[in-house]
């Protein structure tokens, strides 16, 4: 225990007391890929789309990663499959944070008839297994990565609202609200200027975990062939084709790591937060 | 506590009707017309054939009538016909089932076997490089796509060492064992088939290994904490103090105790199972309802979609609400209030 202590007090002269080395890892992991994602045209000798090559060709020096079935070089579509996974990933945290955190302060604020309304279409959600609900919200809407990525906001807001809602409880007992009310305060006023800034650290902290199952989720729906469609070169999508020729085993190879390195940056990110955050876990 | 059970219980049937209306709703506002599936492309120009299918799968009727005919049928167990297999959706689950059911236990199994070992080293030997290492195990576990990593040790394990049988159940040679339970682990043996026994468990290990892995985590992760708030205990020194051995102490007094609270999360692992099982039975070719619920999904077959979705849910809601009375009547400390959603 107090060589714990005198570690964690050597570090905090450095770093930030947050910044453990999973946060760290967590973070670079994302951060490369960021990166990676801006820059990606600018340094590669292939296009995603175009044949590079021999098909089929395994890993060499002009071709990393080797060639898939039609030719196109894998590591370059590996690389630009990052485009797809991560803005879909933003966007439908962003949709599905600001749908359920909208109707969670509602449900927790108005109360009454129109809390329960919402709550009752939060378990409802709820109740389903996510991968299975997408499938079928996917499967009525049509394959394609933007219906997917709509099913994925379905299969999340009701994780939002519920937590924004009890968020939204427990800092409307405090006194300044109580305060802001006795003083005239108008009811949307009292929500968006007295509770809600106090209400969005939980938030951002279980967005961030759950970024990589959003990845993971993403790709599974292109890999069940729900999602992208080809020649897009989207992760879960390459792995399927990779399936295919199961005997070429470096095809599914570039694909599978970058969704292994991307989701364990995120997971490493949300253990090391969720570790400051609940020092009872440590 | 009584009360919160009974809370629960009576919102069940409710939530499950909730299930059923959102599945059926699902598929009603379909982009797709279900037609195109269900007769083909060509036949669609036929306004004849077209017809008799509408009037045929009760597509002609509006969608209160047809909601109210699925639930009537439902309560006698008719979930309707397949598009796709032509045979009525709740016998494909049921014949489905038990190759589910066998794959997620023997994933849990091994899940849970490697999750406990791994929580009880991390926990003796916290913060070194065993607990580090368990806990990067752990997490990869929980990070790979088991689309990947199923192929991966498909390619490793079978095609490169040929250690272990590949995809399916049992050898695409042998036939299956009489069903009995549709368990071919429980029918192999009750037909005194060792051989066949045998080449059924090998075909289990890598499918419920790959699956297994993706709890581990959870499950060490509940149990290393777990051990460190029973080893911080008098109790435990005590034991120290009589002379019990480390190991002893370790297993007899420590884990005995910290495995009441692991025991809760099982359920919430059982839900992560299902999710996983889908993927995974689609690489391992495993005849079971994930690789069904696939098939489906990318046929638009929309009554086995409302069928598996709906067996998914209830079994999703079954397992959560028995984790959360499990919970509930292991840490009293909970405050049930919190728990409800209302």
């Amino acid at each position: 225990m107090s060589a714990a202590v005198t570690r964690n007090a050597g570090r905090r002269a450095i770093l930030p007391h947050w910044a453990t080395l999973p946060v760290v890892f967590g973070g670079i992991i994302v951060l490369l890929w960021v990166v990676v994602g801006i820059t990606i045209p600018l340094w590669t000798p292939y296009d995603p789309t175009m044949l590079a090559g021999g098909r089929f060709q395994p890993p060499n020096a002009s071709h990393w990663l080797g060639t898939d079935a039609l030719g196109r070089d894998v590591l370059t579509r590996t690389l630009y499959g990052v485009r797809h996974s991560l803005p879909i990933a933003a966007l439908v945290i962003f949709c599905a944070v600001l749908i359920g955190g909208t109707l969670g302060a509602i449900a927790g604020f108005v109360g009454g008839l129109v809390d329960s309304i919402i709550m009752r279409l939060v378990d409802v959600t709820l109740s389903f297994p996510p991968i299975l609900l997408a499938m079928a919200v996917t499967a009525a809407l049509g394959p394609g990565l933007g219906n997917a990525a709509i099913a994925m906001v379905i299969v999340w807001w009701p994780i939002y609202a519920r937590l924004m809602r009890a968020q939204v409880l427990s800092v409307r007992e405090r006194e300044h609200v109580e305060a802001a009310i006795a003083a005239g305060a108008t009811r949307p006023r009292v929500l968006t200027k007295h509770i809600l800034p106090l209400c969005w650290s939980p938030i951002i902290v279980n967005a961030t975990m759950d970024f990589g199952q959003v990845v993971l989720l993403a790709a599974s729906l292109s890999f069940i062939g729900l999602g992208a469609v080809p020649p897009t070169p989207e992760w879960g999508q390459m792995i399927s084709d990779g399936a295919l020729h199961f005997y070429r085993w470096w095809i599914a190879a570039g694909p599978g790591i970058a969704i292994l390195s991307i989701v364990l940056g995120f997971n490493f990110l949300g253990d090391g937060l969720r570790d400051f955050l609940d020092p009872r876990s440590k | 506590m009584t009360t919160y059970i009974v809370r629960r219980l009576i919102a069940m049937p409710l939530l499950l009707l909730g299930v059923i209306t959102v599945a059926f709703l699902l598929t009603y506002f379909t982009a797709a017309d279900p037609l195109t599936s269900i007769i083909g492309e060509r036949q669609m120009n036929n306004p004849a054939v077209v017809e008799a299918a509408r009037e045929r799968w009760g597509l002609d009727r509006s969608l209160p009538e047809r909601y109210l005919i699925y639930l009537g049928n439902l309560v006698t167990g008719d979930m309707g016909t397949s598009f796709r297999t032509r045979q009525p959706v709740a016998q494909d689950l049921m014949v489905r089932l038990p190759a589910t059911l066998e794959l997620v236990i023997a994933a849990m199994f091994l899940g849970t076997i490697f999750g406990v070992v791994l929580g009880v080293l991390a926990a003796r030997f916290r913060d070194g490089p065993i607990d580090n290492i368990a806990r990067l195990f752990a997490l990869v576990g929980a990070s790979a796509p088991v689309f990947w990593s199923g192929l991966l040790v498909l390619f490793i394990f079978s095609v490169q060492l040929g250690w272990l049988p590949g995809p399916g159940r049992i050898d695409t040679r042998a036939v299956a064992p009489p069903f009995v339970t549709g368990f071919y682990t429980v029918d192999a043996l009750l037909a005194g088939d060792w051989a066949g026994f045998r080449s059924v468990l090998m075909h289990l290990v890598l499918p419920a290994s790959v699956l297994g892995w993706t709890v581990t985590g959870i499950v060490s992760r509940m149990v290393r904490a777990s051990m460190l708030d029973v080893l911080s205990q008098e109790y435990i020194l005590a034991a120290r103090a009589k002379g019990a051995g480390p190991l002893r102490v370790l297993i007899h007094h420590a884990l005995r105790n910290a495995m009441l609270p692991t025991l809760t999360i099982l359920g919430f692992s059982f839900a992560y199972l299902i999710t996983g099982a889908i993927l995974t039975e689609t690489i391992f070719s495993w005849p079971g309802i994930g690789s069904y619920a696939v098939a489906a999904a990318r046929g638009l077959d929309h009554p086995a979609i409302v069928g598996v979705t709906i067996v998914g849910g209830a079994a999703f809601l079954i397992s959560n609400l028995l984790t959360d009375i499990a919970y509930a009547l292991v840490d009293p400390r909970v405050k049930l209030s919190q728990q409800e959603s209302s």
